[in-house]
């Protein structure tokens, strides 16, 4: 469980962030969305410890977060430049299991299978910059999801990928989400894609002093669908409140 | 960066081209050869050139290349087989210099890019250091030669600390460039994945700052190489190409004089191409052009 309480952040004499307080339970898959330059990057690297200091209180799992903690694992919004270029995509995955101390055939044998579920099988012997954007993306993502973390921040993981690629990622995370019951921050500007994929959605304001003007529980039907899903009266009402949680100043 | 598919996508013009049945050519030399061509060609022309004026002139201060080349072949490359082909001279001249700038430059390279690391992965180091750095860089190396003749007295060490001491700024000072210029969000990575200061430093810091590094490699070889003859010029002195260099001149003998200075430029590209060799093995792989 992740919980923050009148969490503030600032860069300097510019606040960012003020008085966010959210209790994000274990297992759920919470969308944040704002408009852009709100601190939603912001909000994540505070989580993640990235940020050598903030106000108020953040807890994961009952301990307060001081530099960045165990079980954490990030995608990075940059997620491109976010992969190591000199290391092959198989490198690149087994990177975090080094801290887990495995042997070497372990590691490798980890990064292979998380790389099938994300259907990179051929490329793990290619380097980053010889994929496409959507597979540089898939990396980042089992270059995230390799040491089972406890809990998946993601920056806009999807923001600049074509329609299709996209759809099967969200899909991807919906049935990682499924199976290993990890705990995801979601931030993303696409409203659809938060009410498509979140537990619950988490609007915050325009900036400076971004707080939480909407928190919304999504409750929809069934296993989601790209089609159908998109198309039920209760997911069309959900994104119009969103969206209005969003355009009010 | 030269990429291996320039090479791939020329070839597959001249095959078009070839093959476009209404010009008809005759069979072009294959590209490979052709570059060579085209690389040594114009070295070629002015050795031919040289070779032609030299010998119309027939000054003694201007011999034919081709006759420094016999010269050189004689004194040098005419020894035994057992010993590659090297005479004696060249045993007690070559390998000597050369093992001072090995030792040297090795030496300047490893506690270059220690430092530098050292110095570029600390911002108070960096601040600290810069004017410094800076300040060591602008002093011409062969000014400082003398400092080390009164340390130790003419001989092997003293020929290395003056090479280590020239060589040592441009890759401390690259290598510290490269590390400070670590993208910050890859660092955050490796604090997301919990790297080691061991593991970022390998898997990270080093690898980024390696282009730098390599520049600031290529610039101390050649200090090195300079710094080695410098050292060697000096009264003394009692091996070396350098030597080689001033007692020939002493004697008169300008052929040997020739010859050296032709040796020494043979080694300088052989050297720089060995460098730029591991260069590409080791920077060449896994980066964009646009990193
Ligand atoms: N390192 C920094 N130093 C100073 N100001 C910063 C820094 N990073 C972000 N900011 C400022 O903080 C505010 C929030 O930035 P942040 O990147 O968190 O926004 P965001 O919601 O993620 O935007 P986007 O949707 O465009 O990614 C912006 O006004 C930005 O200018
Ligand atoms: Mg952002």
């Amino acid at each position: 469980m992740l919980r923050l309480d009148t969490v503030g952040q600032h860069y300097g004499d510019h606040q960012v962030l003020h008085d966010i307080t959210l209790t994000v339970p274990g297992g759920q898959l919470l969308c944040v969305v704002g408009p852009s330059g709100c601190g939603k990057s912001t909000l994540l690297r505070t989580v993640a410890g990235l940020l050598p200091a903030y106000d108020g209180t953040i807890t994961l799992d009952g301990a307060p977060v001081r530099g960045v903690p165990d079980n954490l694992a990030v995608v990075f919004q940059d997620y491109a430049r976010s992969l190591y270029p000199w290391l092959t995509v198989r490198e690149n995955v087994a990177l975090p299991l080094r801290r887990r101390g495995l042997p070497r055939a372990e590691r490798r044998a980890e990064a292979d299978r998380i790389l099938a579920q994300v259907g990179l099988t051929d490329t793990a012997r290619r380097h980053p910059w010889q994929l496409s954007g959507g597979m540089q993306q898939r990396v980042a993502i089992a270059r995230a999801l390799v040491c089972r973390p406890s809990l998946l921040l993601m920056d806009e993981p999807f923001g600049s990928l074509d329609a299709q690629t996209r759809e099967d990622l969200e899909d991807l995370l919906l049935e990682v989400h499924r199976t290993d019951g990890v705990t995801i921050v979601f931030v993303t500007h696409d409203i659809d894609e938060s009410v498509y994929l979140g537990d619950r959605v988490v609007v915050l304001s325009q900036g400076p002093g971004a707080k939480v003007v909407l928190d919304l529980p999504v409750e929809l039907p069934g296993s989601r669908d790209q089609i159908t899903t998109r198309g039920l009266a209760e997911f069309v009402a959900l994104r119009s409140e969103v969206g209005r949680a969003v355009r009010k100043r | 960066m030269k990429q291996p598919g320039g090479g791939a996508s020329r070839s597959t013009r001249s095959a078009r081209s070839a093959g476009s049945a209404s010009v008809p050519r005759r069979p072009r030399a294959p590209a490979v050869v052709r570059h060579a061509l085209l690389r040594w060609i114009v070295l070629a022309l002015a050795v031919a050139v040289w070779q032609l004026v030299a010998r119309a002139h027939g000054s003694v201060y201007f011999p034919p290349p081709a006759e420094i080349a016999r010269h050189a072949h004689a004194l040098w490359f005419s020894g035994p087989a057992r010993h590659v082909f090297l005479t004696d001279a060249a045993v007690a001249d070559i390998l000597p210099s050369l093992g001072r700038m090995t030792a040297g430059f090795a030496l300047a390279a490893v506690v270059g890019i220690a430092l530098g690391v050292a110095v570029g992965r600390s911002r108070r180091a960096y601040a600290l250091c810069n004017p410094v750095l800076q300040f060591a860089r602008a002093v011409p190396p062969p000014a400082l030669v003398p400092v080390f003749v009164v340390i130790f007295d003419f001989g092997t060490p003293m020929q290395i600390a003056s090479i280590v001491f020239s060589a040592v700024w441009p890759v401390l000072i690259n290598t510290a460039e490269g590390a400070r210029d670590t993208d910050p969000l890859r660092l955050e990575v490796a604090a997301v994945l919990r790297l080691t200061p061991a593991e970022r430093l390998g898997f990270l810091v080093l690898p980024s700052a390696l282009p730098r590094i390599f520049a600031g490699l290529r610039l101390s070889l050649s200090l090195s190489l300079i710094l080695m003859v410098f050292s060697e010029l000096l009264p003394g002195t009692a091996n070396g190409i350098g030597f080689t260099l001033t007692d020939a001149q002493s004697r008169s003998d300008l052929l040997t004089v020739w010859a050296a200075l032709v040796l020494l430029g043979a080694l300088g590209y052989l050297l720089n191409t060995g460098l730029l060799a591991v260069e590409k093995r080791l920077v060449g792989r896994g980066r964009t052009p646009t990193v």
